[in-house]
């Protein structure tokens, strides 16, 4: 049986928790405070929400001026290089 | 003027060139959330980079990782003063900030049953960029890595040449200092005020 830990304790390792960053022990000592603590539940609930956010609203599209301007560049790529090393 | 370094052989330089074009999109949007710099400069200097040690990538397949890895340290390399500034603000003063606790507490939609999701509703693409910009560099790249790159802690940890506990903490604290940011932001851009106000009750003040 491993002790109970507190919301405060739940919490601070919530994170760790969802990403199975938690030793087996500290990991049960979570399962077992969510067992029965709805709040820390919707903290849970909530944390994948965010983490989900922060994946899906922060998206960022290549603009088309910045992405010609670029492939230009790539398609010199290590041109210079050829050429400089040449005799 | 580039610098001199050994001759890729055609092959070579093909293989890069289809490996920058094709992680392009992604290199540009991670220069983007990192931060702090020109996104387009760090691009190209790390593609610079990524050319003078083509040598080192064994395998294309762990290319994209290969250039994640190159951009990251390219940016590092440039913020290098601004990743040893200290944090202004203490972030466990009274304890970690739970985002999920406050909006609680605040409760600034009164009438809401979905109060949390609502909350994070509030938020748009726009909204949770400028709060990533707002989580201190070296918070910023380990959530980035983690979170939006979605690397394991291990090799976000060997991308940052730092331990994998270091890292944990690092996340640690990204966490709540992301959190507390997104609370502050909401509290100054009035994202929440307006819907509180909206439903016809006294509204709160947040985050002032």
């Amino acid at each position: 049986m491993t002790p109970p830990i507190g919301c405060g304790e739940a919490v601070r390792r919530l994170w760790e928790f969802l990403d199975g960053g938690l030793d087996a022990a500290d990991h049960l000592q979570v399962e077992q405070h969510l067992a029965w603590c709805l709040r820390c539940c919707g903290e849970v609930a909530f944390a994948r929400e965010l983490r989900g956010l922060l994946r899906t609203r922060t998206g960022i599209t290549l603009p088309d001026d910045v992405r010609n301007r670029m492939e230009h560049f790539i398609d010199e790529l290590g041109e210079e290089t050829e050429e400089r090393s040449r005799p | 003027m580039g610098p001199m370094v050994g001759a890729l052989r055609p092959s070579e330089r093909a293989a890069l060139r289809q490996l920058a074009r094709n992680e392009l999109p992604r290199l540009y949007a991670l220069a983007r959330r990192l931060g702090g710099v020109d996104p387009e400069d760090l691009v190209q200097e790390s593609l610079l980079r990524a050319c003078r040690s083509f040598g080192s990538l064994r395998d294309l397949q762990a290319g994209p990782k290969w250039l994640t890895t190159i951009l990251t340290n390219t940016w590092r390399d440039w913020l290098r003063k601004d990743l040893r500034e200290p944090d202004e603000v203490p972030v466990e003063e009274d304890g970690p900030f739970s985002l999920y606790r406050t909006i609680e507490e605040e409760d600034p939609y009164p009438y809401s049953d979905t109060l949390h999701v609502d909350v994070l509703g509030a938020f748009s693409e726009h909204d949770v960029r400028e709060v990533l910009q707002r989580v201190p560099p070296r918070y910023r790249v380990a959530l980035v890595l983690r979170y939006i790159e979605g690397y394991s802690t291990t090799e976000v940890a060997e991308m940052l040449e730092r331990p994998p506990g270091t890292v944990m903490s690092q996340l640690h604290r990204a966490r709540h200092r992301f959190e507390r940011e997104m609370w502050d932001y909401a509290g100054e851009s009035g994202l929440l005020v307006g819907a509180a106000a909206g439903e016809g009750r006294g509204q709160r003040e947040v985050g002032s």
